[in-house]
C-alpha cells in the first residue's frame, strides 16, 4: 500500500498524468528524432526474430516463409543427435569460458598495473600500444598469426629452430589452438577491456588509500583489499555481460583465423562457424536456423538466470 | 616530506614496470614483424622466414599492389562506408540517444527496453541472411554494409548515458526561450557532447573500418569489396600476386606472393596506426564517462 501511495504522489508531483495521445502531442518531436533509430532495430533486430519460425519448418526457399510446411521438432533433434554439433557445443563453451576468464583476468591485472604506476609518459606509451590491437580487424590478425605461426617461415617456428627444437606445424595441429585463440584474445582485447576497470579504479575515494597508508598498508595489500574488493561488482557485471554471448563462438576471429581449415576443426569449430557452412555449403536453412534459434536462447536464459544470480549475492551488479 | 617506499612496494612497482612493457612490446611485436616483411624480398622471406627487420629491402609488393586498381577501389569502397556510414549512424544514435537521456519523456523505458533486448536475443544469422537478401534485395550494394549497421545499441546506450551526464535545466531554459527539441539536440547539446561523440564515432569508425563478414555473406561483385574482405580473398587465393605480375616479364622473377599479402595488410593498418594516437586520449576520457551503469 505504501509504495501505491508514494507513487500516486510522485505522480502528482511531476504531473505526468498523461495518456498515449496527449504524450504523443506534448513530446512528437521527441519521438521523431528516436523514430529512425527506432525503425533501423526493428528491421533488422525485431524482423528476423519472426524469421525463427523457419527452425520448425522444412524451409523452401521458393515457396518462402508463408508457404514452406511445419515439421515441429524435426530440425531440432537431427541436430541434438549428431555428434558433430556435441563437439562442435563443447567447442564452444569451452573456448568461451576460457576467453572470458582469462580475458578479465587480464584486463584487471592490466588496469591495476595502470592504477599504480605514475609515470606520465610511459603509462601514455604503453596504454596506446596496449589497446592499439583491438581496432585492428581479425583479418590483419589472421596475416600476423600466419607470420608467426607458419611452419617454414613463421618467426616462432625461427626461434625454435635457434634451440634445436623441430619445427611444429601449428596450421595441422587443432592440439595448440585453444591456447593459440586464448593468447590472440588477450593479445587484442585485454587492453582495451582495462579501460573500463580502469574506469572503476579511479572512481575509488583516494582516502580510503590514504588511510590504509597511514596504518601502514603496502602496495599489495591496497591492492588485495581495497582496490580488488571495489572492483567485484565492474567484474561480475561484466562476466555477466559475456554470459550471454557464451553460446556464440566469436565468428569473425575464428573464421579468418581457421577458415576452412579441416585440420583444425576438432577443437576451434564452433556453433557460429558450423551454422554458417551448413548454411553457405549446405543451403540447409532450417537446421542452420535451428541451429542458430537454440544459440539465442540458451544464451537468453543463460542472462536471466545469471542475472538472478547476481542480484542475490551481489545486488548492484545486475542487469536489470 | 617524501614518505619512503618499502622495499616491497618498491619491488611491486618494477615488476608491473617490467610486466606491462613485456606486455606492450608483446602487442606491438606482430606489427613490427609484418611491416618489415612487406618490405623484404620475396626470397629472403622463403629462405630465411619472416623478420623484425627486412634482410633484403625492396619495394616490389607495394609497387606491385599500387599499380593495380583492386587496392584503390577497394580503398575507395572503405572510405565510402566509413565516412558516410559514421555520419549516417551518428545522426541515428544522436537522435535515439537523447530522448532517451530525458526524464521527463514517458516511453523512455519502453524504448530502452526495446534497445535493450536485442542485446539479449537474435533472430541469427539464417533469418538475417535471408531478409537482406530475399526480402530487402539488399544484395550486391554497398548499402548493405552501411544500413544493417546504423544503430549499435552498445555505442547508443553510451551516448545516452553521456547525454544524461548533462544538466537538464540546460535543455530546459532553451526551451523556454522558445527552442524547440530537434534545435535543442543540433544546437545545444551536441556541441557539448564531442568528447562523448568522437569516441562513439571511432568505434562506428571502426566497425566500419573493419566490416568483411557482410562483404562475404552478401557481396559478390569484385568492385564493392571492402579492403578486409581483399585480405581475406587475397589469403585464401594464391593466384592473386600472379595474376597482378602477370604483366612483369622479367627473367629470374619471383612473384611476390608473399609479400603482396603483407603490404596489403600493411596498405589496410596504416591509417588506423597514424590517427589512432590522436584519438585516443578522447575514447579513454568518453569511455569513463560511458561506463557508470544506467
Amino acid at each position: 500500500m505504501k509504495s501505491n501511495v508514494s507513487l500516486q504522489t510522485g505522480k502528482l508531483v511531476r504531473g505526468e498524468k498523461t495518456g498515449f495521445i496527449a504524450e504523443m502531442k506534448k513530446n512528437y518531436l521527441l519521438y521523431l528524432l528516436a523514430l529512425p533509430g527506432i525503425a533501423v532495430i526493428f528491421i533488422f533486430s525485431y524482423l528476423p526474430m519472426g524469421g525463427i519460425v523457419i527452425a520448425f519448418q522444412d524451409f523452401n526457399p521458393i515457396k518462402g516463409i508463408t508457404g514452406s510446411e511445419f515439421v515441429g521438432l524435426k530440425n531440432f533433434s537431427f541436430f541434438i543427435e549428431s555428434t558433430d554439433t556435441l563437439k562442435v557445443i563443447a567447442n564452444t563453451l569451452f573456448l568461451n569460458t576460457l576467453f572470458i576468464l582469462c580475458g578479465t583476468l587480464g584486463s584487471v591485472a592490466i588496469a591495476i598495473m595502470f592504477s599504480e604506476l605514475t609515470g606520465k609518459g610511459f603509462k601514455r606509451v604503453t596504454q596506446t600500444l596496449v589497446t592499439l590491437p583491438n581496432f585492428l580487424s581479425w583479418t590483419v590478425i589472421a596475416m600476423f598469426s600466419v607470420s608467426l605461426l607458419s611452419t617454414d617461415t613463421g618467426m616462432i617456428n625461427q626461434m625454435l629452430g635457434l634451440f634445436g627444437v623441430e619445427p611444429i606445424s601449428f596450421y595441422n595441429e587443432p592440439g595448440y589452438w585453444p591456447w593459440i585463440l586464448v593468447i590472440m584474445k588477450i593479445w587484442q582485447g585485454a587492453g582495451f577491456g582495462s579501460i573500463v576497470y580502469l574506469a572503476t579504479i579511479t572512481g575509488i575515494n583516494p582516502d580510503i588509500y590514504e588511510s590504509a597508508s597511514i596504518d601502514g598498508a603496502s602496495r599489495w595489500h591496497k591492492i588485495r583489499y581495497i582496490t580488488l574488493p571495489l572492483l567485484k561488482s565492474t567484474i561480475i557485471l561484466m562476466l555477466l555481460l559475456a554470459m550471454g554471448g557464451i553460446f556464440y563462438g566469436d565468428f569473425g576471429m575464428i573464421y579468418a583465423l581457421i577458415g576452412r581449415n579441416v585440420a583444425l576443426y576438432p577443437t576451434t569449430d564452433v556453433i557460429d562457424t558450423y551454422v554458417y557452412r551448413a548454411l553457405m555449403d549446405l543451403g540447409d536453412m532450417s537446421m542452420a536456423a535451428a541451429v542458430g534459434f537454440f544459440q539465442s536462447l540458451v544464451g537468453f536464459i543463460l542472462v536471466v538466470v545469471v542475472n538472478s544470480l547476481a542480484k542475490k549475492f551481489s545486488p548492484e551488479s545486475a542487469l536489470f | 616530506m617524501v614518505i619512503k617506499e618499502s622495499w616491497q612496494d618498491r619491488t611491486v612497482k618494477i615488476a608491473f614496470y617490467v610486466l606491462l612493457t613485456v606486455f606492450a612490446i608483446f602487442c606491438l611485436f606482430p606489427f613490427i614483424s609484418v611491416i618489415s616483411s612487406s618490405l623484404s624480398t620475396e626470397s629472403s622471406i622463403l629462405k630465411y622466414g619472416y623478420s623484425l627487420w627486412p634482410r633484403e629491402f625492396s619495394l616490389d609488393a607495394y609497387k606491385l599492389i599500387f599499380k593495380d586498381a583492386t587496392i584503390y577501389r577497394a580503398y575507395g569502397v572503405t572510405i565510402f562506408v566509413t565516412v558516410v556510414g559514421t555520419a549516417l549512424a551518428m545522426l541515428v544514435t544522436c537522435a535515439l540517444a537523447y530522448p532517451l537521456s530525458l526524464r521527463h519523456l514517458k516511453y523512455r523505458n519502453t524504448i530502452n527496453f526495446y534497445v535493450y533486448f536485442t542485446m539479449l536475443f537474435h533472430g541469427g544469422l539464417v533469418a538475417n541472411y535471408l531478409l537482406i537478401s530475399k526480402y530487402l534485395d539488399m544484395k550486391d550494394t554497398i548499402w548493405v554494409l552501411i544500413i544493417p549497421a546504423l544503430v549499435s545499441p552498445w555505442n547508443m546506450f553510451l551516448m545516452r548515458n553521456f547525454f544524461k551526464s548533462i544538466d537538464e535545466s540546460l535543455a530546459e531554459s532553451a526551451k523556454i526561450d522558445g527552442a524547440n527539441d530537434i534545435y535543442i539536440l543540433f544546437r545545444i547539446i551536441l556541441p557539448i557532447s564531442m568528447p562523448a561523440i568522437a569516441t562513439v564515432g571511432l568505434f562506428y569508425a571502426l566497425a566500419f573500418w573493419n566490416k568483411w563478414f557482410e562483404a562475404m555473406l552478401y557481396i559478390s561483385k569484385e568492385d564493392l569489396w571492402p579492403l578486409q574482405y581483399l585480405i581475406m580473398r587475397i589469403m585464401s587465393n594464391t593466384q592473386f600476386a600472379s595474376e597482378l605480375s602477370s604483366k612483369v616479364s622479367l627473367p629470374n622473377y619471383v612473384v611476390p606472393t608473399l609479400t603482396t599479402r603483407l603490404a596489403t595488410t600493411v596498405v589496410t593498418i596504416g591509417p588506423i596506426i597514424f590517427l589512432y594516437p590522436f584519438l585516443q586520449k578522447y575514447f579513454v576520457k568518453g569511455l569513463m564517462v560511458g561506463a557508470v551503469k544506467g
